[in-house]
Formats: structure tokens, C-alpha cells, sequence
């Protein structure tokens, strides 16, 4: 069984030398030499017990490219994300990612005994760390919190500081499973400001797990859905900003995502 | 339409929250002076408030109660940590390495079913009567409510944490300090607060077997001259020494825990 996860990609590099807007136009299929890539999977596979949960997944993503990955529950998304985030090594197959890459779970997992900003620099070196951990903090409009205790802060509070401790590291590659699951409806759009100022700005390769189809039509470049272990449908969102779910376009893209989530949305809404 | 009442805060009158603690002994202490007065209770059998206050400063005046009290004060400490220290030392070597867990784990959970105060004859045949029979017996009984209570603290910190920090490069040492240690606090503090109760209870009796001095020591040759004054007094003693340690484990834990957000009664 040929598993390997390799590290030490430098997107970043690739980055300075390729102008991301020229990436951003590009049409669904990419001549490969163009694409500076910073995720490289390859036939993918990981089982639990029997059940092959990724049974030959292949994704590249470019740097600076935000792909989400759409799924029903069960379908591998987080398992996906796990493998590609250095979590979860018992699988096959080849994986290239960056050695810079940070992860932003569901729930905050702030460590309640330490105070925002001394979770934001864990880990990061001591004479740069909470210069850095302060300014990321700026950044995601927690300004007043520095010095709170997690747990007096509110949901949204909470994922702000994780994603915050995130970014602070300058990853290459950002991985996010259901970061605004937990959140209500308008911190969420809220945070979807955020992130896309945020990567706007940082300009890592994103990969989004989730299931509300809006919100990946929203954020992403790209959207593959996962199905049964496998990538069966994998589209560039060819949408102009500002995205919104009236739009006719915007209705479009998403009957067709739902559709490949096995979902008819007018038999759906007969039913209502 | 009626209306709700507000909840008001000038009219009612406040008392200081300390005073409202003193109310249970207060009408304990009352109860007892009735009962001595109106001869419910015979002299013999039990002391009237009064005569125990006189033993008392009886007591501290020849400088015997501070003597005796200094004297179990040294024992409890030392015994403290003496097994506040093993008690850690097991607990984390138990709980963060698998070879840990199958050395100690299993002969601490046999022997912590075993009631310490049983081991009192075999402690004077191998120590003999000096400090150290009483200071080893306090050190075994706090042992096991530290080692087991932190070692179930450290293999219950949440695994989400643990790979969270994992994802930002800590290796192992670092995350010992700054996920694992930090995580069991809290279950360290339950055990700390059984081992004191504890190291109290274990004092009681090692100090009424063979001592020649101890509080348990002055109750002991109280009894033989029928001085329930002087008993009450050695009682009072331990009562007010097991109410002062659980105060300052309580401060310590609420500097230490800090970061909890916990449910505060009206």
C-alpha cells in the first residue's frame, strides 16, 4: 500500500511568479504546466473496517484557490480533509501538500485555560509570537478580546479567534471543516465577510468542507461534490461579485449542485 | 393586564454574605447551650459550652494545645507532600505513557481498595512508634484520591484539543505542558481536596495509637480522665483544621481555574 503524505511544496514562490487573477479566469480544464498547485492528490483511498469511505479520490488545487467540497453526511468530505491536513495517515495513495497549513474545525477548540491571544501564539516563536497573535486578532475584529478567557466569548467570538490562530501561522493552505456550522444565520454571513477579506488578503489555497450549497456558491472558486468516496462533480463558480441568491446564474449553479447531491429540488418543493 | 413584579434591589435589606454562613453553627452552638442549661444533656456526659471555652484557654495559656497542635500540623503537612507528590508523579507517568499505565495502574487500583487505616498494626511493626509511622500512613492515604483523580483528568482531556494543537506543530513535550498538565487540573483539585479530608481522618487515628503527643494525643489522656471539655476541645481543633485547609484548597483552585465560567447560586 503506497501511502505517503509529502510536504514542502512553496506556493508562495509559484505565487510571485503567476498573478492569482490571471488563475482566477481560467477555464474548467487547466493545462497543467500553468497551474502552480498546492494540493496534489492521487487516487486517494481510505477504509474503515469494510467500508471504503474515499475510494479514489483525485484533486489538485492551485495556490490561492478556494475550493469547497460539497458532500451529504457520510460521504468522506471531513475524511478528505483530515488525510489532506496531516490528521488521518492511514490511507493510500499520493498526497503533496504544503508544509504551512493550518486547520479550522467546527467547534473553536480554543483552549479554555489559556487567554485569547496566548492561544492564537501557541506555538509560534516567542519573540515575534504576540506581535503577530495581536495584529491577527486586530484582523478579525476581536480587538477588545485579547485578554478574555474562551469560554466568555460567544460563538461567533470563538471562531473568529480560531480562524485568527489559523492565519497567524501564514498558511499555504487553510482547511476548513463546517467552520459556521455551529453559528447562527447572521453571524454566519457575517463570517463569510470575513473570510473572504481574509483570504483576499493572506491568499492561501482553501479547501471548504460543507453542506449548505449557498455558502460554497458564495466563497469558492471551485465546488466538488463528493459522492460515495468519489469526486463526481467538480465545476469553477463563474460567478462576478458580488454573488447573490437571487440571481438567475446563482439559481442555476445551485439546482445543478443539489441535483448532484441527489436532491430534485422541484419534487422537494412540491412536497413543501 | 397585571404586571410582573421586578425583582427589587434598594428596599430589600443586604446582609454580608459571611455573616449568612455563621448562621448554621450559630444556632448549633445555641441548641447546645439550651440543652446543657435545662440538664438534657448531663454534664458528665457532655460539657457546657462554657467549661470547654475555659479548657480551651486553659490549653493555650500552659502553651500545650500549641504545642500539641504544632505537632500534628507537621505531620499532616509532610504526609501531604510526601503523597501529593507520588500520588502526581504515578498519575502522570501512568496517564501519558502506555508502559506507565500497565506498571502502575493496575497494582493502585487493587491496592486504593484497601482501607489505609487497616495498616496501622503492620506501619508500628515496621516504623515503630515515632513520626514516620504517622507521616508514611497519611502519605499512603493521600496518594490514591491525587493518583486517581488526576490520572482520570489526564486520559480524559478532549481529544479535539489535543489534535487541534497537534495541527500547529507542538511536539509531545509541548503539548504535555500546554494541553495535557493544564487540561487535568481540574481533576487534580478533586483529588487534592479528597486528600486533604483525608490526611485529617488518617491523622485522627494514627495520632490515638501509640503517640505521646498530637492533638489525637491530648483527646486520648483527656478520655482517661473523663474530660469531655478537653475532647471537645481537640475536636474543635480538627474541626476548624479541616474547614481552613478545604478554604485554601479552595483558593488555590480558584486562582489556578480562573479560566472556568461556573454557576454561581443566589
Amino acid at each position: 500500500m503506497a501511502t505517503q503524505l509529502r510536504t514542502g511544496l512553496n506556493p508562495a514562490r509559484v505565487r510571485e511568479l503567476v498573478p492569482i487573477e490571471l488563475l482566477r479566469e481560467v477555464p474548467d480544464v487547466l493545462p497543467p504546466v500553468l497551474a502552480p498547485v498546492a494540493v496534489d492528490a492521487h487516487a486517494v483511498r481510505r477504509r474503515f473496517g469494510e467500508r471504503a469511505v474515499l475510494d479514489g479520490v483525485d484533486l489538485q488545487v492551485r495556490a490561492g484557490e478556494f475550493v469547497a467540497i460539497l458532500g451529504r453526511s457520510g460521504t468522506g468530505k471531513s475524511t478528505l480533509l483530515r488525510i489532506l491536513g496531516g490528521l488521518d495517515r492511514e490511507f493510500s495513495g499520493d498526497v503533496d501538500v504544503p508544509d504551512a497549513r493550518s486547520f479550522v474545525f467546527q467547534e473553536p477548540r480554543l483552549l479554555p485555560w489559556k487567554r485569547v491571544i496566548d492561544n492564537v501564539r501557541l506555538g509560534l516563536p516567542r519573540s515575534t509570537g504576540r506581535g503577530a497573535a495581536a495584529a491577527a486578532l486586530d484582523e478579525v475584529g476581536l480587538d477588545e478580546h485579547h485578554r478574555a478567557w474562551p469560554k466568555t466569548l460567544s460563538g461567533g467570538e470563538a471562531q473568529r479567534a480560531a480562524l485568527a490562530r489559523a492565519l497567524v501561522r501564514e498558511p499555504d493552505l487553510l482547511l476548513l471543516d463546517e467552520p459556521f456550522g455551529a453559528l447562527d444565520a447572521l453571524t454566519r454571513i457575517r463570517m463569510h465577510v470575513l473570510l473572504q477579506e481574509l483570504c483576499r488578503r493572506h491568499r492561501p489555497a482553501v479547501l471548504l468542507v460543507t453542506h449548505d450549497v449557498d455558502e460554497a456558491i458564495l466563497l469558492a472558486d471551485r465546488i466538488v461534490v463528493l459522492d460515495a468516496g468519489r469526486i463526481t462533480l467538480d465545476v469553477v463558480v463563474a460567478l462576478d461579485a458580488p454573488r447573490l441568491r437571487g440571481d438567475h446564474a446563482f439559481g442555476a449553479l445551485r439546482s445543478r449542485l443539489l441535483a448532484a447531491l441527489g436532491i430534485d429540488e422541484v419534487a422537494e418543493g412540491n412536497r413543501a | 393586564m397585571p404586571r410582573l413584579p421586578q425583582q427589587s434591589t434598594a428596599a430589600t435589606f443586604r446582609v454580608p454574605p459571611w455573616t449568612r454562613r455563621l448562621i448554621g453553627p450559630a444556632w448549633l452552638l445555641g441548641l447546645w447551650i439550651v440543652l446543657s442549661r435545662t440538664g438534657v444533656i448531663s454534664e458528665k456526659m457532655l460539657a457546657p459550652p462554657g467549661k470547654v471555652w475555659s479548657a480551651f484557654t486553659d490549653l493555650v495559656s500552659t502553651g500545650e494545645l500549641q504545642h500539641h497542635l504544632w505537632v500534628s500540623l507537621h505531620r499532616v503537612a509532610t504526609g501531604l507532600a510526601i503523597g501529593i507528590t507520588i500520588g502526581v508523579v504515578l498519575a502522570v507517568l501512568a496517564g501519558l505513557f502506555r508502559i506507565g499505565e500497565d506498571i502502575i495502574d493496575g497494582p493502585m487500583q487493587i491496592l486504593r481498595s484497601l482501607p489505609v487505616l487497616a495498616l496501622v498494626p503492620l506501619m508500628i511493626f515496621w516504623l515503630g512508634i515515632g513520626e514516620e509511622p504517622k507521616i508514611a500512613l497519611v502519605s499512603l492515604g493521600v496518594t490514591f484520591p491525587i493518583y486517581i483523580n488526576t490520572f482520570a483528568a489526564i486520559r480524559s482531556v478532549d481529544a479535539g484539543l489535543v489534535e487541534s494543537t497537534t495541527t500547529f506543530g507542538l511536539r509531545r513535550p509541548a503539548l504535555v505542558r500546554h494541553v495535557v498538565l493544564p487540561g487535568s487540573l481540574p481533576g487534580f483539585f478533586t483529588g487534592l481536596r479528597f486528600a486533604f479530608a483525608v490526611s485529617w481522618l488518617v491523622l485522627v487515628v494514627a495520632e490515638q495509637v501509640n503517640a505521646t503527643s498530637g492533638i489525637g494525643y491530648l483527646m486520648m489522656t483527656a478520655r482517661e480522665f473523663q474530660r469531655t471539655d478537653i475532647m471537645l476541645v481537640g475536636l474543635l481543633v480538627y474541626g476548624a483544621l479541616g474547614f481552613l485547609s478545604d478554604l485554601l484548597v479552595r483558593l488555590l483552585e480558584r486562582s489556578a481555574l480562573q479560566w472556568r465560567r461556573s454557576f454561581a447560586p443566589v
